[in-house]
């Protein structure tokens, strides 16, 4: 006879309590995206064809500066959400699925912070 | 002792289904997904070219004006459309509206819509068109 309590096997195998916050994030990344997307649509339609000194004026400018700088970061955090969903829904080796997630986070990150620094250095000169 | 496991019944999958819209344009969400993450590569490298230099930004219009660097911004330019246009029925779809099976398959016709219009609206107006361009 057993005397090990289902609940005691069931321990630990249970939600990872971190769910909702990927969710969450999606949803919060999205809803921010909308717009931003949106500006950047017509910002490129307005920049096809123009010299590289009207593109770094474009970059240059505080407004656009920044706003580029926030799509590019959420972007990118909404594309590693997206990512970890489909490595976690199509890799079954989980060591693969792990690398991927790690490769896929670092790649974002090293691409935000590449971009992000291009156009500070642009706005403080060096 | 034979191993029957082929007998066994199969939980309905991807080839069991007749292919309908709503099902590819979910599967389009995300290899439009998908797509956009590796083309945030091409839209980090398109701003270090520009401060990098003029050399630099000349080979990167020089790669984007080819062939390939055309097929490439359209799809980008396609993706990036269709994944928005697509996210925000998803984002109404959230909120408990538009769920019903009939408003599925009409709002679906509309995502294709609004993408193709947006899209060659797009491309007309930046000129990647010959005879577009503002």
């Amino acid at each position: 006879m057993k005397y090990r309590n289902p609940l005691a096997i069931a321990r630990g195998l249970g939600s990872a309590k971190d769910g909702l916050g990927h969710w969450w994030m999606q949803r919060l990344t999205s809803i921010a995206l909308v717009p931003l997307v949106f500006w950047f649509v017509v910002s490129i339609i307005a920049l096809a064809g123009q010299d590289r000194a009207h593109v770094l004026a474009w970059m240059n400018s505080p407004f656009h500066g920044v706003v580029l700088s926030l799509f590019l970061v959420t972007a990118l955090y909404h594309a590693n959400l997206g990512l970890q969903a489909v490595f976690e829904d199509y890799i079954q080796a989980r060591w693969l699925q792990l690398v991927s997630r790690i490769a896929a986070g670092f790649a974002a990150v090293f691409l935000g912070f590449a971009g992000v620094f291009a156009l500070l250095k642009l706005a403080f000169g060096g | 002792m034979p191993m029957t496991t082929n007998e066994r019944p199969l939980s309905p999958h991807l080839q069991i289904y007749k292919v309908e819209l709503p099902m590819l344009l979910s599967g389009l969400h995300r290899i439009t997904g998908i797509a956009l993450s590796v083309g945030s590569i091409l839209l980090v490298a398109w701003i270090l070219s520009a401060v990098h230099s003029a050399e630099a930004f000349a080979g990167m219009n020089r790669f984007l004006g080819g062939f390939i660097g055309q097929f490439v911004l359209f799809g980008w330019t396609f993706s990036l459309i269709y994944h928005s246009v697509s996210g925000i029925r998803h984002l109404i779809w959230d909120t408990g509206r538009l769920l019903e099976v009939k408003q599925i398959y009409s709002s679906s016709k509309i995502v294709v819509a609004i993408t193709i219009v947006l899209t060659l609206l797009a491309w007309i107006l930046g000129g990647g068109f010959p005879g577009g361009g503002i």
